[in-house]
């Protein structure tokens, strides 16, 4: 992993500098920095974060090559479904009925998920949802804890907070082994390692298992992980995991994976610990029907995933004994407030978003500065963090829809985007931006210009005349000044033509022959 | 039967040639053609820039300029979908009930040139020569936000002449998205090095496609590459006859 973008970016980051708002950790006793790129706080404006990715041409191959077989996969799948798009809008339907009574439907899971033996947390961002882990941890004196995979422990860096607490923590899905031991940030939330191939996951588990002469044949690698993790499943009395959903009707909660290390996780511990966004709430068993069949084929393109695990606070002699349910917020129950965001929280992971999306199969994971990248991440990101950090996100699309086209609960990602730009903007015209920033100069006097035809022909004049200097003999423009360099980096364009389309209609001889007189005088006359 | 053209302010500015080659078209198919001299732009840079309270105001002016007219035709799939998608939640977030109303009552008339040729006109024979060998590029809101289906390939397939050899992907964006091929300059050109890998590929003489944006971005990148291969708007090649090259 020589050339992940994590690494460049991190030397980047003055990482002794850096404060802790939030409660965020900033390091850890051994000089360690704690997952500093995936931290919107920290992170580089995505157009500078994408450029060490950008020219890693390794990289960039191991994420075309792995999302675009997860991506034929899921449209096969997808294809035989001739109720895809009736399922489609039954998820959105489902999730927008648990956000609209969500207060309602949480205290209901609590109620009903404590009435069966488990205990329920709430936490209001990631520096109470911390504390109340490591509460539970030290109570149960575990020195060390095994992890299932779970994006919400890494939104609220669980993982550097535990360990310079003192707690070693053990990472069993295959993908987040993989960056555990190789020291790299997810770049994927469905697949983590996505960006780290055969031959790089080879080496790191050479190295850090100590294997002489491993193979990086797949079956060779697999068995290497499993005999590292089947003692960690033996031994391990405490287990973290994430959600897919919770039943607020029964207070179940389900969690879907294909490895089985969940399912050994979720039952072998003595005590299991499961730290859910409070978006995760689905108001009846039933409606897993809707939800696991758009899940499993969006995200990793399967009829059904290989393992789904569901259970009912604690079973007397079978499974954990104890059993904590943490609620997290940390940003979420504002974006409920607002008409068009609130479809966000419809989320449910798949990542399909990503895997079709053109920018994310160019930069990869990383350039997100977040945990959730690609599509999905530039809406959800910026919001969790209220507009303060991330703000270049949902400028990192070219709004192409085909995130819209996939997404299982029909979030408009282009729409959200849109409106959160909207938001940076009507930051900007409070601050310093509005006097200096080229492109909001140039958007307000482009205002201006559109607002009567008389200034937009007059604009087009100047426009002419400023851009003959930069023309060439051929007639095109090869190189600008200022934004416009950022176009002529990599294409040319043409000269500006003599005759603008309007002036070429008023002037063309034969439009009295076709056109009303009248009609023509009356025009004028405006 | 009479129709107006909004032929958009990016067509006006750097694509004429555009414009008056939907004028020889649609003359040519006998409708009388008007064109507003008010006209400017529909908003839609400034509202994917997020410059939402200018875009308030060039939607506004769009509706009042074309309220009684016929039909608007639009050689623009991106401007069609920003009227289509974005000017009713504008609308309603001014909580101008006329203007509500009078776009409501406009909307049904808004057609991008391939829609109108086919829907309103019922032609897909515009009796079109263009001897070359063509690829068509499907531009993302021309395939997702208006779902032109297979009306730019009825088209083109009509075309006497043509040859149209199909481009690879056709679902890829080439990475324009308006400022943010300036905004994030270095991902636009990363997205567009892959896409003009299928358009060069198809060993086509011309890319065409119902949006010069799209063209101007895949263009600028075919002429800095001495690749050989020319972008053209499709309503160009539809005006061109035996009689008659427009180009």
């Amino acid at each position: 992993m020589s050339a992940v973008p994590a690494r460049a970016l991190s030397a980047v980051v003055d990482v002794d500098a850096r404060h802790a708002p939030n409660g965020h950790p900033t390091g850890n006793s051994n000089g360690h920095s704690p997952n500093p790129v995936l931290d919107p706080v920290y992170a580089l404006p995505f157009p500078k974060a994408a450029l060490p990715v950008l020219r890693d041409s390794q990289l960039r191959k191991n994420v075309a090559h792995a999302i675009d077989v997860i991506q034929a996969k899921r449209a096969r799948l997808v294809e035989e479904k001739s109720d895809w798009q009736a399922l489609r809008a039954a998820g959105a339907r489902i999730k927008d009925e648990a956000l609209e009574h969500l207060d309602t439907y949480l205290v209901q899971f609590d109620e009903r998920c404590t009435a069966a033996g488990g205990h329920v947390h709430w936490a209001a961002d990631a520096g109470e949802a911390r504390r109340i882990i490591l509460e539970i941890l030290r109570e149960e004196k575990a020195e060390e804890v095994i992890k299932i995979k779970s994006m919400t422990a890494t939104e609220i860096q669980l993982n550097p907070f535990l360990e310079s607490a003192g707690i070693r923590t053990y990472e069993t899905d295959l993908a987040e082994i993989i960056l555990q031991l190789g020291e790299g940030e997810p770049s994927h939330i469905v697949v983590p390692a996505l960006h780290v191939n055969r031959s790089q996951v080879r080496e790191i588990f050479a190295r850090r298992m100590g294997i002489e002469n491993l193979s990086d044949d797949p079956r060779a690698l697999t068995a290497a992980a499993r005999s590292y993790l089947r003692q960690k499943f033996l031994k391990v009395p405490a287990a973290i995991g994430g959600a897919n959903f919770l039943i607020a009707e029964t207070g179940a909660v389900a969690v879907v994976e294909s490895e089985g290390n969940g399912r050994m996780c979720l039952t072998l511990p003595s005590t299991l610990i499961t730290l859910a966004g409070i978006e995760k709430i689905l108001p009846r068993y039933n409606d897993l029907e809707v939800m696991l069949q758009i899940l499993a084929r969006s995200a990793t393109g399967e009829r059904m995933n290989p393992y789904t695990s569901l259970w009912t606070g604690v079973q007397p002699g079978d499974g954990p004994q104890k059993f904590h349910v943490i609620l997290l917020d940390n940003g979420r129950s504002p974006i409920l407030g607002r008409r068009t965001e609130r479809q966000t929280l419809r989320c449910i992971r798949c990542a399909a978003c990503m895997n079709t999306c053109p920018v994310y199969r160019q930069t990869g994971g990383h350039a997100y500065g977040s945990v959730y990248p690609g599509p999905i991440g530039a809406i959800l990101t910026p919001q969790l963090m209220q507009m303060k950090h991330a703000q270049s996100l949902p400028f990192a699309s070219s709004l192409c829809g085909a995130c819209y086209e996939v997404c299982p609960v029909k979030i408009n990602i282009p729409e959200v985007l849109i409106d959160l730009r909207a938001q940076v903007t009507d930051l900007e015209r409070k601050g310093l931006a509005r006097f200096f920033d080229p492109m909001y100069l140039g958007m307000r006097a482009a205002k201006l210009a559109f607002s009567s035809a008389g200034l937009f022909h007059a604009a087009q004049k100047i426009a002419r005349v400023g851009m003959r200097f930069f023309t060439g003999k051929d007639g095109w423009i090869h190189s600008l000044p200022g934004m416009g360099a950022k176009w002529t980096q990599t294409r040319d364009l043409r000269g500006l033509p003599k005759q603008p389309f309007h002036a070429w209609w008023t002037d063309r001889p034969d439009r009295t022959d076709r056109n009303d007189q009248n009609d023509r005088q009356k025009r004028a006359a405006r | 039967m009479r129709v107006s053209l909004f032929i958009t302010c990016y067509n006006d500015t750097l694509f004429p040639e555009t414009g008056r080659a939907v004028v020889t078209l649609l003359e040519r198919l006998g409708v009388t053609l008007d064109f507003e001299a008010r006209q400017t732009c529909c908003g839609q840079m400034h509202a994917n820039t997020g410059f939402r309270s200018e875009a308030f105001a060039l939607a506004r002016r769009f509706v009042e300029i074309y309220r009684d007219v016929e039909a608007v035709v639009i050689p623009s799939s991106s401007c069609v979908a920003m009227v289509r998608d974005q000017y009713a939640g504008l609308f309603a977030e001014l909580g101008d009930e006329r203007l509500r109303r009078d776009f409501a009552a406009l909307l049904p008339r808004v057609y991008e040139l391939s829609e109108f040729l086919i829907d309103r006109l019922g032609v897909d024979d515009v009796g079109a020569y263009f001897p070359h060998k063509v690829t068509y590029h499907a531009s993302c809101h021309g395939l997702r936000a208006l779902a032109l289906g297979d009306r730019p390939a009825r088209l083109l397939g009509k075309v006497r002449g043509l040859e149209l050899t199909p481009l690879p992907n056709l679902d890829r964006c080439c990475g324009f998205g308006g400022t943010f091929s300036v905004k994030n300059g270095e991902v636009s050109s990363a997205m567009l090095a892959v896409k003009l890998q299928d358009v060069v590929g198809t060993g086509a003489e011309f890319c065409t496609a119902l949006d010069n944006s799209c063209l101007m971005h895949l263009g600028g990148a075919l002429h800095r590459q001495y690749a050989g291969m020319r972008t053209i708007h499709m309503a160009e090649i539809l005006a061109s006859t035996q009689e008659e090259v427009v180009r």
